[in-house]
């Protein structure tokens, strides 16, 4: 048995590996249903509601809230014994009346929980029933997506609502028109901001869906909207059946819903990466151009510069750095060809979210490295924390929970991910695009070169580096 | 923007309540109409409120459950068990480090601290289709080989108690199989109507578990067990230094700063002292009746409360050394913070808040603004009893309803080892007619002014009417509440787990809330939320656009 360091916060985590099959610790994902409630922020007018036990919805307000600073409201059928015994209906018929009574909503977007799904509800039914007994007034609608927290994670959740957005609005007129649906995947508000700049600096007319920007990145005015400006609208949900194409950000987060708009509308679609980094961001403004025809102006090529320019201006950096990755799929793809195409190894890469598609493809970016790379999917921090013990790495990037390993192991630590608790800026300012890489780089080599500055001795202290 | 204090004058609380219940449904305004009380203090008697019933679905609540009660809240804080969530992985994530209890796992031997881990069965579809029990041994299993720790507690969640995992017998075989002590805890969130149920099953399981398993007597003259104290932002650690100073050993706190090994010889000590009269008192009511130990309400928030409360301590032992001490400790304490609220009150006098929060916390902290002048109006709680808001009197007449007929009450009887009155009937006696009231909570609505407003598990709606209507100058509530209030322009306080910041209890904790308050309630920003332009949008000058100038 290794002696405890009581230096140490993660004190109990040994540098040997025991494999485990039942016992998770200190997860790298978390639930279904906050995803869902995440994507239905996105649409105007939209009041998220969990159908289950009231401590989820609590729980999901409470940890968006952290991270973003801002309201997150949602409702819940706060159901009791006695509704896990004889179903929610009740609960949610009463829950629909009361919302839109009192905080009046354009939409209900209904998730499930694990407690409602291992019931059986069936929520489609229920809005049916409510439908009937009148208590969803004219031009008001409900909406729902299946997320039973035992399947999938918060990613695959967002998923499943993004995919309810086009299967309770998507419509064909036949008329195809002038426009492209873009789907973000999950990043941050500040990031859904900054895609439909690019798109809109090349005369492109978007709906994207879902949108939080303008939601959760509210300025301070000193008046409370429960509906803020921003998100998608249902005229915009609507359409989304009649664009050009679609562009789907993320495999995990927003494939289900293109598929979904393909098969029904024939919406054609490409679906990328998120357009973390040089090469995906190039991946995703020639795809808009391709997709419309437009050609990319010259700002946008000097933005693509000018991340060069950082790129090449600080490589003595980056060179043959080695880093530990933790997040969620679709970032930590991206992220990890973003650091390989600029010579820096992710060696240790975990994600709490399923699929073995994931290993596969970080094999793919890290073919090249002269690194041994571990990559989980359906791992967890401590497995990573584990591996960082026996193969310590030179700069640490994920969520707000690296921290104490960060501390722990003396590691360099840019936050990326979800969630952040303790740091603010990810709501205002993207990781993605052009300009999102330069501040990624910027945060990077803050990391790295203030632990230079913090090790170097008296005799080789640089001022100028 | 009203002027500071305004609202109290011109605000009528019996329009505003009926202004409120008009816009619900009648069902649910007959419903709230029991849980928005007017106040009134007759001889310290206060009209009935409604309190721990069902949250009505789609109203915006607060309140979360009871699984956030008994793992988040109670046995959370204690750094030596390994606490594992039986359920799918949201639970055990959103339990994991989002609360400001802290702990200095330095003050026991071993080191043992896992409150930095998340520990979770995380179960998948198959599990929910062919019963979790095998993963969860083989979890516990895996726990023990790669922790070695000294207990393990399980939690369930949600579907586990639908699919009908029986985490008690898992518990009960690993135990004898592993040898250390290991205990599940039924808290399905579903369960009861808030997370005081959590409280209650948690109570239940430590004094079932826990609590009397070790007989090792530890040095100290005045031993006594601080109960309802969880240590958010070193709140504990300040009592401890008081008390400490005072000549008091702390013999077990629950569950703040705590140690399962100070848990097992709890039943050891001279008093037992309750913080948070909501989440613990289960615990108390129990020890008293199986080993002798009788209870007093204490509140280290707020310096005059403080000093009440040590001074209540003194008088039970009746030992002049430690009435001396206690009085010494007070003298030497109180200057500092007298200093500090004399210098404050000037910027703070008059001011007004709104509490809603917690099963305790709306009253205590009432406490520490009126030591600063400013004044509570309106006040709430998000889980508490009848008791909580009345007082303890109450208590006979609180009718049990199907939801709290789910919580077991433990059958507790004399130890007949280790029972040991620590007064004897007619001490007690003597001590009360001393103004020592044992097994008392007076409530919180006694203590407020009347005509104030007093809302039981206020919703989000309610909230946001309250603020227009007083705009009081600071609202004291949690995270999800924070964002709503400030971007009305009134600043929030948490006082859950506070947002930042702390101690808040004790002398030192005192001095700390008052700079906070007056931080927040003459911050210059609220000044400034409007752009010149908008405070004077007329324009006098004409635009003429010339580039050439």
């Amino acid at each position: 048995m290794e002696a405890l360091d009581k230096s140490k916060l993660l004190r109990h985590t040994t540098r040997e590996i025991k494999e485990r099959a039942a016992l998770t610790v200190n997860p790298a994902k978390t639930c279904q249903p906050i995803g869902a409630m995440y994507a239905a922020l996105g649409i105007h007018g939209c009041l998220p509601h969990s159908h289950g036990s009231q401590g989820c919805c609590a729980y999901h307000r409470s940890t968006l809230t952290r991270h973003y600073k801002e309201p997150v409201m949602a409702a819940t059928s706060s159901f009791t014994e006695g509704a896990s015994v004889f179903g929610g209906q009740a609960n949610l018929i009463q829950a629909i009346d009361n919302i839109f009574t009192v905080y009046n909503p354009d939409i209900i977007a209904v998730h499930t929980t694990c407690l409602s799904e291992t019931i059986g509800d069936d929520i489609p039914q229920i809005i049916s029933k409510a439908e009937e007994e009148g208590k969803i007034p004219k031009g008001k609608k409900v909406i729902h997506a299946n997320t039973p927290s035992y399947v999938g994670s918060h990613v695959t959740g967002f998923s499943n609502m993004t995919k309810a957005m086009v299967d309770y609005f998507a419509q064909s007129t036949g008329n195809t028109k002038d426009q492209i649906n873009i789907i973000p995947g999950w990043v941050e508000p500040s990031d859904m901001e900054e895609i439909k700049r690019l798109a809109g600096i090349m005369g492109i007319r978007t709906v994207m869906f879902p949108d939080t920007s303008g939601i959760l990145n509210g300025p301070q005015t000193g008046r409370f909207h429960m509906y803020p400006r921003g998100g998608v609208t249902i005229e915009g949900l609507k359409s989304t059946g009649d664009s050009m194409g679609t562009i789907a950000l993320g495999q995990t987060a927003s494939s289900a819903a293109a598929h979904a708009l393909d098969t029904r509308y024939k919406v054609p679609f490409d679906l990328l990466d998120l357009p973390i980094g040089l090469l995906a961001t190039d991946r995703f403004v020639d795809a808009l151009r391709r997709m419309t025809g437009a050609s990319v102006p010259e700002s946008i090529e000097i933005e693509r510069g000018q991340l060069l320019d950082i790129i090449t201006d600080m490589h003595q950096y980056f060179y043959n750095k080695k880093v530990g990755l933790v997040g969620d799929p679709d970032q930590l793809i991206s992220l990890s060809e973003f650091l390989v195409s600029i010579d820096m190894w992710p060696v240790h890469i975990v994600t709490g979210s399923p699929g073995k598609a994931f290993e596969k493809k970080i094999g793919e970016i890290t073919s090249g490295s002269p690194y041994k790379v571990n990559v989980r999917a359906a791992g967890d921090m401590f497995m990573f924390h584990q591996w960082i013990k026996n193969d310590p790495v030179d700069l640490i990037i994920g969520n707000t929970y690296v921290k104490y390993i960060a501390r722990d192991e003396d590691i360099p630590f840019v936050r990326h991910g979800f969630p952040i608790l303790d740091r603010i800026g990810h709501s205002y300012f993207p990781t993605v695009g052009y300009k999102g890489g330069m501040r990624l780089l910027e945060k990077i080599l803050n990391a790295l070169m203030d632990r230079q500055d913090r090790d170097a001795d008296a005799k080789n202290i640089e001022l100028i580096m | 923007m009203t002027v500071s204090g305004q609202g109290i004058e011109t605000v009528d609380p019996v329009g505003l309540k009926k202004e409120i219940l008009e816009k619900y449904p009648a069902k649910v305004g007959r419903k709230r109409t029991k849980q928005i009380i007017i106040n009134k203090v007759d001889d310290g008697v206060v009209p009935e409120i409604g309190a721990n019933v069902r949250t009505i679905p789609g109203i915006i609540t607060q309140r979360g459950c009871c699984y956030a009660g008994c793992k988040g809240v109670v046995l959370g804080p204690t750094r030596d068990i390994v606490n594992i969530t039986h359920g799918p992985i949201g639970c055990g994530f959103y339990s994991w480090l989002t609360r400001r209890n802290q702990t200095n796992p330095e003050s026991t031997e071993d080191g043992h601290n896992f409150m930095t881990y998340c520990f979770s069965t995380d179960m998948q579809e198959e599990n929910i289709v062919f019963g979790g029990e095998k993963k969860l041994r083989q979890a516990i299993q895996e726990a023990y080989d790669i922790f070695h720790p000294k207990a393990i507690a399980v939690f369930s969640t949600c579907p586990v108690g639908l699919i009908g995992d029986d985490v008690h017998s898992v518990t009960r075989e690993m135990k004898e199989k592993l040898g250390i002590n290991i205990f599940g805890f039924s808290c399905e969130g579903y369960k009861g109507v808030s997370q005081s149920a959590g409280h209650h099953i948690a109570n239940n399981g430590i004094f079932t578990h826990v609590i009397g398993t070790d007989d090792t007597v530890h040095d100290g003259r005045y031993k006594i067990n601080l109960l309802g104290e969880y240590n958010i932002g070193g709140d504990g650690f300040e009592i401890d230094r008081v008390l400490e100073k005072c000549g008091i050993s702390v013999q077990s706190t629950f569950s703040g700063n705590s140690s399962i090994d100070k848990f097992a010889n709890a039943h050891t000590s001279d008093l037992n002292l309750i913080m948070c009269h909501r989440s613990i008192n289960y615990v108390a009511e129990m020890m008293e009746k199986k080993y002798g130990i009788p209870w007093v309400k204490v509140n280290f928030i707020g310096a005059e409360s403080t000093a009440k409360s040590l001074r209540k301590i003194a008088q039970y032992y009746g030992e002049k050394d430690l009435i001396d001490r206690i009085e010494e400790v007070i003298t030497e304490e109180m200057p500092e913070v007298k200093k500090a609220a004399d210098e404050i009150r000037p910027r703070t006098q008059g001011k007004t808040a709104m509490l809603f929060v917690g099963g305790s916390r709306a009253h205590h902290y009432q406490e520490l603004f009126r030591e600063i002048g400013m004044i509570p109006i309106a006040a709430g709680y998000e889980f508490g009893h009848r008791d909580d808001y009345e007082g303890r009197r109450v208590l006979p007449e609180i009718k049990v309803d199907a939801d709290s007929r789910n919580i077991e009450e433990l059958e507790v009887t004399h130890d007949l080892e280790r029972y040991r009155p620590r007064k004897s009937k007619e001490e007690m006696e003597g001590l009360a007619g001393k103004g020592v009231s044992f097994r008392d909570y007076e409530g919180m609505m006694p203590d407020m002014d009347e005509g104030t407003l007093v809302v039981d598990d206020i919703s989000e709606y309610e909230t946001e009417m309250l603020i227009d209507k007083y705009r009081p100058d600071i609202f004291c509530a949690g995270i999800k509440e924070k964002f709503v209030i400030q971007k009305k322009g009134i600043p929030l306080k948490q006082l859950h787990s506070y947002d930042s910041g702390g101690p808040y209890a004790g002398f030192k904790g005192a001095i700390n809330f008052y700079r906070e308050i007056d931080r927040m309630v003459n911050s210059r920003i609220w000044k400034n939320l409007k752009a010149p332009w908008q405070k004077n949008p007329e324009l006098s000058a004409k635009y003429a656009y010339m580039p050439n100038r």
